[in-house]
This record gives structure tokens, sequence and C-alpha cells, in this order.
């Protein structure tokens, strides 16, 4: 049961500047002194959440963050099914970016899309002493001969690579002149770079923008592709669970044509094409946006923000959507609006009688501490504290201006200490974060659900999206599991002992 | 003999570590001391005066071949010259790829786990110019030199390297047992340059161990791939040679903590001692044609 339930928001943000207090008050004064520029309460009307953001971590705290390559290699190429994107280093960040982050993907692994596989060079002392480019180059070959299908390679740096200068842009020149121009993109995503996976994104999509558009300038569309008056891109959805697949329905009902999905069941024919996209649509703003620019500024494409989490905000979106084009579309949008009303009312009608009223704290990456918001508010839900793990200012901005409400608790790039605390003080419904969290908060006797993965499940995105959406919070906070967290012998004497304290 | 001693010679590159080195060690060998020499220059040719060729077969070359380091036997990378002395080269990429100092590191270790430091007297390691990482100072960590000789002139860059080195030693100075021997002063004929080693030995916090003078003897006997002592063992040269042996052996224990200075200080040393007159700032940056103009 949630304490703000029965709070005023002039006592919710008194209690929560009391909490960010408390927590700091066990750091030494230089790191609270730090830590206290990310932590704060979110003031209604203010143009950003009032809390510094993409800066160091603090070392001896338990940061939730991932590094440059885990941003290149993970999010931004990974998921690109018909390229073998190759973990240039020792095996380690190879071995555990395996499998990807459940982009879902069609095609036959290992003959024409290879995004659950590995590929590593697997470095030895003798490639850090040596340098690895002769090693790389023959890493290329094996994999023309043994995997022909595919269409192009990327190079995903490894901390030692930036260390040692393995030249491996001369690699990538060499070995796609031998193959007759083939899409060969080095990309410097080492690990040490920057203070989170962020510079990583930025780092790939500036790899993107060099070593794809730039390469395929002045030459003609990809082979059948014919451009059209509807042609949309859409950027920044990773397909997690099929995510992609039930916003591109969406888009194509209402009678847009999509051409690419950046990069969740991606192709390098769909970056390739995406230059001559009419609009691109942007979803995960943090990850894609530098693209999203790019492309606006050099080849005159707008984009636009949407967000496909929960009826509200899917109409508006499709609203917006519809608004860089003719009337066609526009009376597409509603349509689809109302083809999926009943769906949703449905959805709600079952699932907001047993969610009411419940309380959720966020900790997640890229758009979701602000996007999932509106689909928690759709079946009666509150937000009460989020954050996240590599935004920016931009993001904060957005999530101020948009999204969270007055007296809402905001930590940014939460340490392992600060969440739980918080947590076990706020005493929230629900926490949404990742697998490392999850346990902690199971065993505190907390519902949880992992809102990176979907704890498996999936596809959130779109109308379909949100009925499974919904059904996952329903499954974790009204699970008869916890009722029997308590332990028996604190029974009815617990309130009056809290009472007491 | 008494427990293994290990030394090491540091310096800024072209200085002549090497020669110094190798003739220094050929008449430690002549006074009956076992030597060991372990070359860590990615070039190989710390050795080559002893061998009286650039060894070709270098423990990371070898390793590289064989797949790695494990698949190496002592035997394979350990070669034995003039006055017995053995000698190995630690190798290393070719310029501008991959690591050299990890190569360092994986060689020195190598040498430790194959027993290469049994039955001997002296070990004795020649670094590249400065310690420009820490695969360079493996050398000086714990449990390795317990004494480094750092070889220097009167030159300013070379004064330079040598308070840079002496600040790498102080470094590792703190947690293990590296001390700094003194400097050798190899001979270039600049300037009060036996007047401006002594002043900087004293005040890195040392002594200078002997200034060698500049003979052409050297480069005889360097054409000819040999040391001074093989070459013409009764000059002048090779008993210059054999005193700065004998110091160094008499030197055991007798390390120090170094005491480096600032790069004012330096300057200073170099103003006090009349090389350079007092910096006036309107002179730096202009070329001599401008000064004469001014």
């Amino acid at each position: 049961m949630s304490m703000s339930e029965t709070e005023s928001v002039a006592e919710i943000k008194e209690r929560n500047k009391e909490l960010i207090a408390e927590v700091l008050q066990v750091y030494p004064e230089k790191t609270a002194k730090r830590r206290a520029k990310h932590l704060n309460v979110h003031e209604a009307g203010k143009s950003d959440c009032g809390v510094k953001s993409n800066l160091k971590s603090i070392p001896g705290v338990m940061t939730i963050r991932g590094c440059a390559y885990a941003g290149s290699k993970g999010v931004v190429w990974g998921p690109i099914k018909d390229m073998i994107h190759i973990s240039h280093g020792p095996v380690g960040c190879g071995q555990y970016s395996w499998a990807a982050r459940r982009n879902y993907y069609i095609g036959t692994t290992g003959i024409d899309t290879f995004v659950t596989m590995q590929f590593t060079s697997d470095f030895q002392e003798k490639d850090i002493v040596f340098g690895g480019d002769k090693k790389l180059s023959k890493i290329i070959d094996e994999i023309q001969e043994l995997f022909p299908l595919n269409n192009g390679i990327s190079i995903q740096s490894e901390c030692p690579i930036g260390l040692i200068g393995d030249d491996i842009e001369a690699v990538s020149k060499n070995k796609s002149k031998e193959y007759e121009g083939k899409t060969i993109v080095p990309v410097r995503c080492e690990g040490f770079r920057g203070v989170s996976q962020s510079l990583g994104h930025h780092i790939a999509n500036d790899a993107i923008r060099d070593w794809v558009f730039d390469k395929a300038e002045g030459k003609d569309a990809p082979a059948g592709f014919v451009p059209g008056p509807y042609d949309v891109a859409i950027i920044g959805d990773y397909n997690i669970g099929g995510d992609a697949w039930s916003s591109r329905i969406l888009l194509e009902e209402m009678g847009l044509r999509v051409i690419a999905q950046w990069s969740g069941d991606g192709t390098l024919a769909e970056l390739e094409a995406t230059p001559k996209a009419k609009l691109n649509v942007l979803h995960c703003y943090r990850s894609m946006n530098y693209i999203s620019r790019h492309m606006e500024e050099k080849y005159g494409i707008p984009w636009c923000e949407y967000n496909f989490f929960g009826p509200s905000k899917i109409a508006e979106s499709l609203r917006r959507i519809a608004s860089y084009f003719d009337d066609k579309i526009k009376e597409g949008a509603e349509r689809v609006i109302a083809k999926y009303q009943a769906l949703m009312d449905a959805v709600i009608a079952k699932y907001r009688p047993r969610l009411e009223g419940k309380t959720v704290m966020l900790f997640v990456g890229g758009l979701r501490p602000r996007h999932v918001i509106g689909a928690y508010e759709d079946l009666g839900m509150e937000v009460v504290g989020t954050g996240y793990e590599f935004g920016h200012n931009d993001d904060y901005q957005r999530t101020a201006q948009h999204y969270v409400k007055d007296g809402t608790l905001i930590y940014d790039d939460v340490t392992g200490y600060e969440f739980e605390k918080f947590v076990e003080r706020i005493q929230p419904d629900l926490v949404g974060s990742g697998i490392k969290e999850k346990y902690v908060f199971q065993k505190m006797g907390v519902p949880f659900r992992q809102m990176h993965s979907w704890d498996y499940s999936g596809p959130y995105h779109g109308y379909d999206g949100f009925a499974i959406f919904a059904r996952d919070m329903d499954m974790a906070i009204n699970a008869p599991v916890w009722k029997m967290a308590k332990a028996p012998w604190k029974g009815a004497a617990q309130p009056k002992l809290l009472a007491a304290e | 003999m008494s427990a293994l001693r290990q030394i090491a010679f540091y310096g800024k590159g072209g200085i002549g570590k090497s020669t110094t080195s190798q003739n220094t060690l050929a008449a430690l060998a002549e006074m009956g001391h076992r030597i060991l020499i372990v070359g860590c220059d990615p070039k190989a040719d710390s050795t080559r005066l002893i061998l009286h060729a650039k060894a070709q077969d270098t423990i990371l070359s070898l390793a590289a071949a064989a797949g790695s380091v494990e698949d190496l036997e002592i035997e394979d990378v350990m070669k034995v010259g003039f006055q017995d002395i053995r000698c190995v080269e630690s190798g290393g990429p070719e310029p501008g790829v991959g690591c050299a100092g990890r190569g360092v590191i994986t060689s020195i270790n190598f040498l430790e786990e194959n027993g290469a430091y049994e039955d001997i007297d002296y070990v004795s390691y020649d670094v590249l110019g400065d310690v420009v990482c820490g695969g360079f100072a493996m050398p000086i960590r714990e449990n390795k030199a317990q004494e480094i000789y750092i070889v220097m002139s009167g030159e300013m860059m070379a004064m330079y390297a040598a308070n840079n080195i002496s600040k790498g030693i102080l470094k590792y100075a703190m947690s293990g047992g590296v001390r700094l021997g003194g400097l050798i002063c190899n001979e270039r004929q600049t300037d009060k340059e036996l007047e401006l080693a002594e002043n900087l030995a004293k005040k890195l916090g040392t002594q200078l161990i002997y200034f060698v003078p500049r003979d052409n003897i050297v480069q005889h006997a360097e054409l000819r791939r040999m040391t001074v002592l093989e070459y013409a063992p009764e000059s002048a040269q090779a008993a210059h040679y054999r005193n700065l042996a004998t110091r160094i052996h008499n030197n055991a224990g007798k390390g120090v903590i170094p005491t480096p200075i600032t790069m004012d200080e330096l300057e200073d040393m170099l103003m006090e001692h009349g090389i350079m007159k007092a910096v006036d700032e309107s002179m730096v940056g202009k070329t001599a044609a401008q000064l004469e103009l001014a």
C-alpha cells in the first residue's frame, strides 16, 4: 500500500526532500555533494527536473550504467539482422553481449540473419602485443566464406583496440575493396569512452553517417526501391519482444509506408533507403536523435518524436505523425484510433479496477523513464519516482514538460544504495527496472517488472502491446505470492508498532 | 656467490644505453660474474655486441609463431655470447602497431616463470628511451631491478629524461624496493658536462657513478658488433668500463630514493652553470634570425 495515497502534494514533496537528505548522509562529504546534484523533487512548471545528468559515475557506488561498446554493439548495431557484428577484442565483452536484447527478427539465423550469433576476434596476448589487424582481416575472410549471405560487417571496438591503436579503418577499407565495395563499418566504441552507453549510441550513429550514408552517396537508391509519397522510417525502435512490429502495423493501417526499421528487425538496405523517407518518426530520442538531426540537415527530412505506450499517447502520436501528411493520412489516423478504441476500452475495463491508485517507481534507460508514464496513467496508476541511467538534460526537459507530476522523486544515474532506500521508504506497489535490480526488490516484498527486456514478455508498444502491458502489470502487482511475503508473527500488531516508532 | 643482483639501464633514446650497458656487463663477466641480459626494446638490439649479431629469435616473435608464450621453452630464446653472457631479447611489434609495453610484461613474466634467473649473479634489463607506459616500468616494479642506472649526458634533453625516469623510480620506490643506483654520464663533450652531471646527480639525491669519456674506439668496436672489452681489451676505454663495472659492483645496496626536480629547477640549474642565460621572456619562441633583428 502506497504512502502517497493519503498525503497531499506538499507533504509528498517534503517527505521526498527529507528522504534525499537522509540518503545523502551516508556518503562522504564530497560524494554527497556530487550526488546531491542528481537527486531532486520535481516542481511543476519548471522546464527540467532540476538534476544534473550525463556526468561520470562516482567510483565505489553501484551504478546501473553500461559502456560505449554496449551502446553501439548492444543497442544500435546489434539488431541490424543481415550484417555480422564483430566484437573486436578479448572474448568477455562478446560473451556477455551474446544473444542480444530480445531484438526479435525474421530470417534464418546463421544463413541470412545473425542477430543472436556472436562473432569475436577473441584477443590473445600476442594480438595485444603485435596488434589485432591481421587477425581482423582473417576473420572477415572467414565470415565471407562461412556466411556468404551476410550483407555487411561492422567492427565493434572493445577497450584494448583504442589502447593499442589497431587501425580498423584501414582494414575496413582494404577488405571493402577486396570484396567489391562491401559495406564494412569500423566503430570506435571502446568501452572507456564517455560516461555511459550514451556516447556509444552517438558514435554508432556517426558510423552510420560516415560509413553507410556517405558511401551510398551519388549512387541510386537500393535496387528495387521506388520512393513514395507516404514513406516513413521508424527510428529508435529495437523491436524488443516485437515492439517495432506492433508499431509498424499502426503506421501502415493509417496509410503510411514504413521503409525502414532502426534498428530492430532492420537491414542494411533499410538504413541505406532511409535518406529517401518523407518523415523520420523517432521513438528512442536518446539513442537516435543524432542521425535524425543529421538526416534533417543533410537530406531535409523532418523528424517527429512519438510515444506508442498506452492508448492516450498512441492517439496523440498518431495525430502528430499524420499532421506531417495530407488529409488521407489524417483520416487514416482517426480510423486507426477508432478501430482500436473498443479493444482499449475492454483492456482498461478489465485491468483498471485491479490497478487503480497503484504507485510505480521506475529506473530505466533511453526513453522509458518518461514514455511509459502515460501507459500507467491509462490504467489509473501513478508514477511517483523516475530516473534515467544515461539521460541528458534534454531528456529531463521532455520529462518535466510532458510527463511527470508535481512532487515526483527524480534520481539520475541512481546508485544501488539510493534506489534501495527510496523504495524501502516510499513503498511503491511496483518497481520497474532491470535484471540487476529485480531480485533486490522482490526480496523486499515489492512487485517488480523488468522494463528493459519486458521481463521476457512484450511487445509493449502499440495497441496490441498495451493489452500485454496491462496484463503483465496486473500479474506482477496482484500475484497472490505477495500476501505470503509477510512474516506470520508480524500480523495485526504491526500498524501499532509503526505508529509507536 | 651472493644473492642475485638485478639492475637496469634507462636513459634517453640514442644516449648509448645499450653500448654502455653491454661494455659494462662484459667487464663484470670478465670479473667472474655470471650474467643475464634482458633486452626490453622492441628493436631487439640490446645484446648485439655480446652476440655479434642482432638476436633474431625474440621471445615475442617466437611466442606469436608458436601460438602463445606458454608454448615456448627457455632454451628457444636464450643465446650465449661473449664471456658466456646469457642473452634474451623481448622483441615486440614493428613501430605503429600493437602494444610493446605489454610485450615487456609478458616477456619478463615468462623468464621468471621458466627459471631464467637460476645460476646467475646479475640480471640486467636494458629498457628503451623513456618510461612511456606501465609496460616499460615493469623492470622497476617490485621484485625486479633493485638499482637503476641512468645513462645521460650534458645535453638538456638527456638530463630532462634522467629527471623523468627518476620520477618513475620514485613512484615505485614507495611501494617496492627499487632504488636509483646513480647516473652514468656518457660524454658528449657539451659545455661543463662533468660539472652539470655531478650537479644533477646531487639534485636527484644520488651520485655520478662514472663519467665515461668519449672515444672513437667505441664506434670501431661497434662496427664489428663487439664490445670494446672484446675488440681492444688493453685499451684505455676498456679500462674505463672496468672501473665502471667495479663501481656498480661495489654499489650493491647503496641505491637511493631519488628526489626529482621540476622543469623550472632544471632550467635554473643550467643557468647556474652559465649554459643558459636567464630566461628573457621576450626571447621565447623567437628564431635566431628574429633575435638578430631585434
